[in-house]
């Protein structure tokens, strides 16, 4: 086609006005575009530079090292470890069986755990970290965070953990910690924020909780860097927190060691008091567990064993616990009757072996009874038709002031969960609890510790303390908080005439010492640890008119669970007393063949700071003592060493 | 007479077309698409292997495409056009027959190895179409109706053919390059009036017809406009890219944070940051000052493009130049309008720098084309 020149021309003339048309659009919005930069980049840019920083750093808290927990040498109770763990992020891992199964070329998961892992890693959120193994060792850690970068979503954690180097020995003083639940926050009205902190660790039971804004510690703070899915890069900086308090107990290891062996398989609890400031040397419930279970987080079948077992591991038997004192409560009897004047040590009381009271009639323990017995004999052989007499002299109410005097029915303040404050029941009590007039038969069960009394070893304990002192001493577990020791409590006069506590230590002593003597088979031979002590047999089931007229069952007959509580309380030296005992035996039958030497071997170890030599038991039993002794499980000396194992 | 004189005076031919290659442009774009290594090498970590080095690779394979087009007189390519744009189409057609799916869009065509994309080799095609066309057209005639509704079918097939896919991006990228050929061919400015009025029609139809049983558009796309419409206003969701790219962008400042340092892109708070994003990269770790060089660097790109096209008294070299240098600029201007949140998010890579193997090798592809019109234009 042939065109005219002056149109082509022309037309290139258009064209070039049109592309300079062109060009100024494309350049007009070039400029908007440069415009839009200017204004982000320069005018905006603090805001933006807020915004990414936002995006980027995250303010993270750091969890504090748990105070520590120390017995009265120093021996480390509960401590911190270092504890290497492995979680998964789902979200960040495309593979989870996969990424697993290489982990299990890494560390030890069986095919049931990986199963069960990914079940859970299923059921939870996908942006949380899931734990898939605790307590490595260093070796498997190393080997897994070296793998990391291969491991997408897979990172490796080092926290501190609760440790209780002693196991079940302090199970039941300590408690336990645990992470912290949703039941837990919603009892808190103001919840520390480092309680959001996942697995952070508070005490659940025990000390442990009782003590856990001393034990807790402040959060520190970090800053760091984390990418888009909340993976910590780099730490940008750090304030670190305040360390929980460190707490010093009066228990003594070795004693609580010695103790819960010597309680062996018995379903029992004993206390030891020191008696110049009422420090509590040793406090056990047997049988025990392990509280470091439940820091990792029982497994149904363990837990199960622990509610299962009829002798209730889990049960603190010596503060919870609270059972009828029998006979180790005659000495209160007898207190509030001297003191009342209505009977004098050397009267006497004849016993034909019970008291007759309308139609009922009140046995005593020895069917063909006592004869004439006197204070000191009534105590000596614990006869109840003597309780029965001078309880009716006295009335209840006096009675159960003066077992509130000598710490039954009064709570004791201890850092412990649950602790019991038992029974001194009186008129009002019962008229209180049960909306019912007290009757004489209430006085004469109460006068020998049975029916509606109830005291807890660690009340026992107390008793048999303040009743060797006349101080009324306070128990206590605390020796030194965060290194300060706490002032030694000095311990008020009870107000009872020492020729009254004179009586009753005569008795006791004559308990132990006397020919006759209920637990005369447990006394010691060397004249530094004379013991004066009292048996208690107290009844858990009712005993039928029929029944004693046919004879009653011997408790080796019965099914355990209807068996008698053994009870014993005693003190050493008897001249100048140093350590008070307590020891209660559920269904153990009798308390001097079954309490009272458990308790005389507790009290033993805690005068000698260790093993008694042998020559302090009659020679009869001194060979059966050595084989007893030297096959009881104790821990390994070196687990007591004191600053053996550091704060992690 | 020189030697030198006489050479530039008529078409070169042989070895000497290399004198003749427009050296400052090849320069630019190099320049542009070392810039692009640079930042795949970043955003990858600092690691060659993930995006960098392939991008170079394809750079490589792509620049002697370059040169394999431009040494060809663009007579040649006027005699192809009509043959590639119908070609073209026809592979838009099997793309809507056998292609494979990718983002809930139909866009590729597996050929063996080779992943084609015809909708990206469109633009181009378009252009060399248009061209042809109103090259072969007689100037005095491009107004009038008949001969406006030729190209207006020619940019609505294809149009219609990737809006079919769906991409919307792609689509309005034809119709813009196309209705820039057809304004500096010379169509009367009455024409554009009236589409840019029927097209506000247009977007107000598709607003009406949302959540009715006509709905014109998808229900991501819609999301994507309210997005770019208010970014903050659901910032976890579906504003969440814009919001973090306007954060990653705003926050390197003046002069950035640093080669390799910029937080929003490192910690992966910024989305598709080696692809549509990578401006936001750029601009984080180099501050204003480095966005600014880059969008200068273009601006000299289709700056000696267009001059390159005043000069050129063929009609067909210039018109396609023109094409070309504006299909570059769109990609330019809706990329980047989309990241600094002035367009919706519409999916459109930053040309040279973003990855992704297609577009380099088309847009160098085109600049082949720009070289050939200039290497062989009328002297």
């Amino acid at each position: 086609m042939r065109r005219a020149q002056h149109l082509v021309v022309e037309a290139s003339r258009q064209m070039t006005r049109r592309g300079f048309l062109l060009g100024s659009l494309q350049g007009a919005f070039i400029g908007a575009l440069a415009w839009r930069m200017r204004q982000l980049q320069i005018e905006q840019a603090g805001e933006f530079q807020l915004l990414a920083d936002e995006n980027r750093i995250k303010i993270r808290l750091i969890p504090p090292a748990r105070g520590l927990i120390q017995d009265r040498k120093g021996v480390l109770l509960a401590g911190n470890e270092q504890n290497y763990r492995i979680t998964i992020i789902r979200e960040d891992t495309e593979d989870v069986p996969g990424a697993l199964a290489d982990l299990s070329r890494l560390i030890a998961l069986s095919d049931e755990d990986i199963a069960k892992l990914i079940a859970e890693i299923e059921k939870r959120s996908p942006t949380l970290p899931i734990t898939i193994a605790d307590r490595l060792t260093w070796e498997e850690f190393s080997r897994v965070a070296v793998n990391a970068p291969a491991l997408p979503g897979v990172s490796t954690e080092v926290g501190l953990s609760r440790i209780y180097p002693h196991r079940g020995d302090f199970a039941h003083v300590l408690g336990y910690v645990g992470p912290v639940s949703d039941y837990d926050l919603s009892k808190m009205e103001n919840p520390d924020p480092i309680l959001q902190i996942p697995k952070f660790q508070i005490g659940k039971l025990g000390i442990e909780a009782k003590l856990e804004e001393v034990l807790r510690g402040s959060a520190g703070v970090k800053r760091v860097e984390v990418n888009v899915r909340g993976r910590e890069m780099r730490e940008i900086d750090r304030r670190e927190g305040d360390a929980g308090a460190n707490v010093v107990l009066t228990l003594d290891a070795r004693l609580q060691n010695f103790l819960i062996a010597r309680l062996g398989a018995e379903s029992a609890a004993a206390v030891a008091i020191d008696l110049e400031a009422g420090d509590i040397l040793a406090i056990g419930s047997a049988p025990t567990f392990d509280p470091n279970l439940f820091v990792r987080g029982i497994s149904s079948a363990d837990y199960a064993l622990l509610t299962e077992n009829d002798h209730r591991p889990l049960a603190d038997k010596t503060v919870q616990g609270a059972y009828p004192p029998g006979s180790t409560f005659k000495m209160v009897t007898a207190l509030a009757a001297l003191e009342a004047g209505v009977v004098s040590p050397g009267e006497t009381v004849y016993c034909p072996g019970f008291t007759q009271l309308g139609d009922r009639k009140f046995h005593c323990w020895r069917r063909g009874g006592h004869g004439h017995v006197d204070m000191e004999r009534s105590l000596e052989q614990s006869c109840d038709v003597y309780y029965y007499e001078i309880a009716q002299r006295v009335g209840i109410d006096r009675i159960a002031e003066m077992a509130r005097r000598l710490g039954i029915g009064v709570k004791h303040d201890l850092p412990m969960s649950a602790v019991s404050e038992g029974v001194a029941p009186d008129k009002l009590w019962k008229q209180t609890r049960y909306g019912k007039d007290w009757i004489i038969g209430d006085t004469l069960n109460s006068a020998i510790g049975q029916g509606y009394v109830l005291a807890s070893p660690l009340q026992l304990a107390v008793m048999a303390g303040r009743l060797a002192t006349g101080k009324a001493l306070s128990p206590r577990l605390i020796k030194a908080l965060d290194d300060v020791p706490l002032p030694k409590p000095e311990a008020p006069p009870l107000g009872i005439p020492e020729a009254h506590l004179a009586a009753v230590r005569g008795g006791m002593h004559a308990v132990m010492n006397g020919n006759r003597g209920t637990a005369s088979a447990s006394r010691t031979v060397d004249a530094s640890v004379v013991m004066a002590g009292k048996t208690g047999t107290s009844q858990v089931r009712n005993i039928s008119a029929a029944e004693r007229a046919a004879g009653v069952t011997r408790n080796e007959d019965l099914p355990w669970e209807r068996r008698d509580h053994a009870l014993f309380v005693c003190y050493a030296p008897y001249d100048a007393p140093r350590v008070a005992v307590s020891v209660v035996v559920e269904h153990g039958g009798g308390g001097s063949a079954v309490a009272a030497p458990l308790a005389r071997d507790i009290l033993l170890y805690a005068l000698f700071d260790g093993l008694p030599p042998l020559d302090v038991y009659p020679s009869a039993q001194r060979e059966k003592m050595r084989e007893l002794l030297e096959k009881m499980p104790l821990a390994d000396p070196s687990t007591f060493t004191t600053g053996g194992i550091s704060r992690a | 007479m020189s030697y030198l004189d006489y050479s530039l005076a008529t078409s070169p031919a042989g070895w000497r077309k290399i004198l003749h290659v427009h050296w400052p442009l090849v320069f630019l774009i190099g320049a542009v698409s070392s810039i692009g290594f640079l930042m795949l090498y970043s955003v990858a970590g600092g690691d060659l292997g993930t995006w960098a080095e392939p991008q170079m690779k394809r750079f490589a394979v792509g620049l002697i495409v370059m040169f394999v087009i431009g040494f060809t007189p663009i007579k040649v390519w006027k005699g192809l056009s009509v043959v590639g744009y119908v070609g073209t189409v026809l592979l838009l057609v099997a793309v809507e027959l056998f292609g494979s799916m990718g983002m809930g869009a139909q866009r590729w065509l597996e050929l063996g190895p080779i992943r084609l994309q015809p909708s990206e080799l469109m633009k181009i095609t378009l252009v060399m179409m248009l061209a042809a066309y109103y090259d072969w057209l007689d100037p005095q005639k491009v107004s009038r109706p008949l001969w406006v509704l030729i190209p207006v079918l020619l940019i609505l097939i294809p149009a219609a053919l990737v809006l079919k896919q769906p991409n919307l991006g792609t689509t309005l990228l034809l119709l813009a390059g196309g209705g820039a050929v057809m304004l500096v061919a010379g169509v009367s400015l009455w024409y554009f009036g009236a589409v840019i009025g029927t097209a506000i029609g247009l977007v107000s139809a598709v607003f009406e017809s949302r959540g009715t049983s006509w709905q014109l558009i998808k229900d991501y796309q819609f999301r994507r406009i309210d997005t770019f419409l208010d970014p903050s206003a659901d910032p976890l969701g579906a504003g969440y890219n814009i919001m973090q790219a306007k954060i990653a962008l705003g926050s390197g400042g003046w002069s950035g944070k640093g080669f390799m340092q910029g937080t929003q892109s490192q910690l992966n708070f910024l989305p598709e940051k080696h692809t549509d994003f990578i401006f936001n990269t750029l601009a984080e770790e180099f501050g204003f000052v480095g966005g600014i060089s880059l969008l200068a660097l273009y601006v000299l790109i289709i700056g000696f493009c267009f001059l390159s096209a005043f000069s050129n008294r063929d009609r067909y070299g210039a018109l396609v130049t023109y094409g070309i240098a504006t299909a570059f600029f769109l990609l330019i201007a809706v990329n980047m309008g989309m990241v600094m949140g002035m367009l919706p998010v519409v999916g459109v890579p930053l040309p040279l720098v973003s990855n992704g193997g297609t577009a380099m090798i088309i847009l160098l592809m085109g600049f082949g084309l720009v070289q050939s019109a200039h290497i062989h234009r009328p002297r």
